[in-house]
């Protein structure tokens, strides 16, 4: 499939900023599904408000833009009465953690076969960059203006800790690495979640001495840790979890297990009493 | 399935048993008094005839999920079994403080179909014609339920043939054809102002007018389609208008007072006006419902508008239910 049969070419060009995050993520879900050759028209993406929530909209598919911070709430739906279609949740950090968040942990605890790419560039960027969940600590936003006095969400590990089969987190600054753990999202049964911490020069850079999308790339990778390469003398797990103890993204495959699936349960409900 | 024949079940059992015959097939629920019957009927009974059942985190996913899987410009039916408010309010206790709020609740231009049923036999009759409705003009129909609905007990005839409307059976100006999803369409839904591909325009006049005008134009403009009231002694020189359960006292006072008539609207929204205006002229009208301020002023609005003589309301909240003796001393 050409790039331009997966994205609907008379929408071109796209909204969003120069230096955005956004092309490299677009291409790395191009790529991702492109080299799984799965089947468009049996594909639903599905986004809430933001700018991330503007995605599924060029994609050349059904797609569905749906109220802010609901998106993993129609998906349910969508899901659960056409089992037969794959269901891609496309949205940002502040419509599926902070208007959205009970959808999210709850449609992870269901271990239902959606999957989400969450695009985290830590700001409200289509409002016009506002303090998000995501926000580091000390970082200046357009309400935060003498900087962030709440601590942010590690988006990957609550998702992990509610229950999903597959989670990642990656950066734009690793695009091979995203196109992989995309696929492995795509063809992992249950619910898969792909974080990809993404910059926003223009909205949160800016403000934070990092308007050049470059520096706030570079700033992204050197806040980056493998999570093989994480030392493990921290007292307890949860010392590594967020920005505000380490300062750090921990990046690599968090979790990939074989619950059982939402909707699926049923069915085997079902063959085990026959096998009595 | 319930088969034809004498039923004698209550409010809440009888709606979801209808909604399986009209062929609901997804329920989404979140627990609420004086609901929750209803939703513990569904999670028994849908599965069982190929359904989905979910109980999810909030009434908004709920909500949400019954959208998704019915997709846009949406048939589905909502059903609102009213309470006493504001804010958490009278928990078990009846009312009709909804009444505006089905028709109005949302922001921008919009239209409902809003229908209230006062007995269960027109549970079961009205939840089918909702789901009738929803599926011919593409459009979220609220059934308005209440507390005492919900919970009364009484016998129900179930017919031996019911007609169910099946997606684009019908051709209604300003009705789309119906496409699924997963059928290769590659449907652009937004919930922003699009055009007719469904691309977001939002920052042009006609696109938005458009839009707009034809989803409020295809249920505005086929009102006398759609509504449904009941009429009794049109001619007579006093009128009590009212719906649902309050409406239940208007009858005894009928059968006293020969010169009493009743309209009464199985159709709340769009106000049934086309059946309204014959009746209104020069008549005294006396409205009755559980709220202090509700269907009355629509009422009021459109009987002035037709030559009206007066307007009396009556109006109880608090849980207690119209009585005959109520009416009785307004006459």
């Amino acid at each position: 499939m050409e790039f331009f049969e997966f994205y609907r070419k008379d929408r071109w060009p796209h909204q969003f900023c120069p230096g955005c995050g956004l092309g490299t993520i677009m291409n790395a879900i191009y790529k991702a599904f492109n080299d799984l050759k799965m089947d468009i028209n049996k594909t639903v993406f599905v986004s809430g408000i933001g700018c991330t929530g503007r995605v599924p909209g060029y994609i050349n598919a059904d797609s569905v833009h749906t109220t802010h911070g609901r998106a993993l709430a129609y998906a349910t739906g969508i899901k659960l009465a056409r089992p037969d279609l794959n269901v891609i949740v496309i949205s940002g950090d502040g419509d599926l953690f902070a208007i959205g968040g009970n959808h999210i942990i709850h449609a992870a605890r269901r271990n239902i076969d959606i999957k989400v790419i969450a695009v985290n560039n830590a700001t409200y960027g289509l409002t016009g960059g506002q303090l998000a969940p995501t926000t580091p600590y000390n970082m200046v936003t357009t309400t935060s203006p003498y900087g962030n006095r709440e601590y942010p969400f590690a988006l990957a590990d609550l998702v992990a800790a509610s229950g999903a089969n597959y989670v990642a987190r990656w950066t734009t600054a690793h695009p091979n690495q995203l196109v992989n753990s995309l696929k492995q999202a795509f063809t992992t049964r249950g619910f898969s979640f792909v974080e990809v911490i993404s910059q926003c020069p223009v909205n949160f850079g800016r403000r934070n001495k990092m308007g050049d999308p470059v520096f706030h790339l570079r700033w992204i990778k050197e806040h980056s840790l493998p999570i093989s390469k994480v030392s493990f003398d921290v007292k307890t797990p949860y010392d590594i979890l967020d920005l505000n103890t380490k300062g750090i993204y921990i990046i690599g495959e968090l979790v990939r297990r074989n619950r059982p699936v939402y909707g699926e349960i049923l069915r085997e409900e079902e063959n085990a009493t026959s096998i009595e | 399935m319930l088969t034809s024949g004498r039923y004698f079940l209550s409010g809440n059992v009888i709606t979801a048993e209808a909604a399986l015959l009209a062929g609901c097939r997804f329920y989404g629920g979140y627990p609420i008094t004086p609901s929750s019957e209803l939703m513990e009927h569904m999670s028994a009974r849908i599965e069982n005839e190929g359904g989905v059942f979910i109980q999810t985190e909030d009434e908004i996913s709920a909500i949400a999920a019954v959208i998704g899987a019915a997709m846009t410009e949406t048939p589905i039916v909502i059903v609102d079994v009213m309470r006493g408010g504001p804010s958490t309010g009278q928990v078990t206790v009846v009312s009709q403080g909804d009444v505006l709020q089905a028709r109005f609740g949302s922001h921008g231009d919009y239209e409902t179909i809003v229908l209230a049923p006062n007995s269960v036999q027109e549970l079961f009759d009205l939840t089918i014609k909702a789901f009738n409705l929803s599926v011919m003009f593409r459009n979220p129909v609220i059934l308005l339920s209440d507390a005492e609905l919900a919970h009364m007990v009484e016998k129900v005839d179930v017919p031996e043939k019911i007609d169910i409307v099946g997606y684009n059976d019908y051709k209604i100006e300003g009705v789309p054809e119906f496409v699924p999803v997963g059928i290769g369409a590659k449907l652009a839904i937004t919930g922003l102002t699009h055009n007719e591909k469904g691309y977001p325009v939002t920052t042009d006049v006609q696109v938005h007018r458009n839009l707009v005008t034809r989803i409020v134009n295809k249920i505005i403009n086929n009102e006398p389609m759609i509504s449904d009231v009941e009429i009794i002694n049109p001619d007579a020189e006093t009128i009590i208008v009212s719906y649902g359960i309050s409406s239940r006292a208007a009858y005894p006072v009928l059968k006293k007072h020969k010169d009493v008539g009743l309209f009464r609207p199985r159709t709340l929204w769009p106000f049934p006006e086309s059946k309204f205006k014959d009746i209104a002229k020069g008549k005294r009208i006396i409205n009755v419902e559980m709220n202090l301020r509700g269907y009355g002023l629509e009422v009021e609005r459109v009987g002035r508008k037709y030559g009206a003589k007066s307007f009396e309301f009556i109006k109880l909240i608090g849980g207690e239910v119209p009585r005959p003796s109520h009416i009785e001393e307004v006459l």
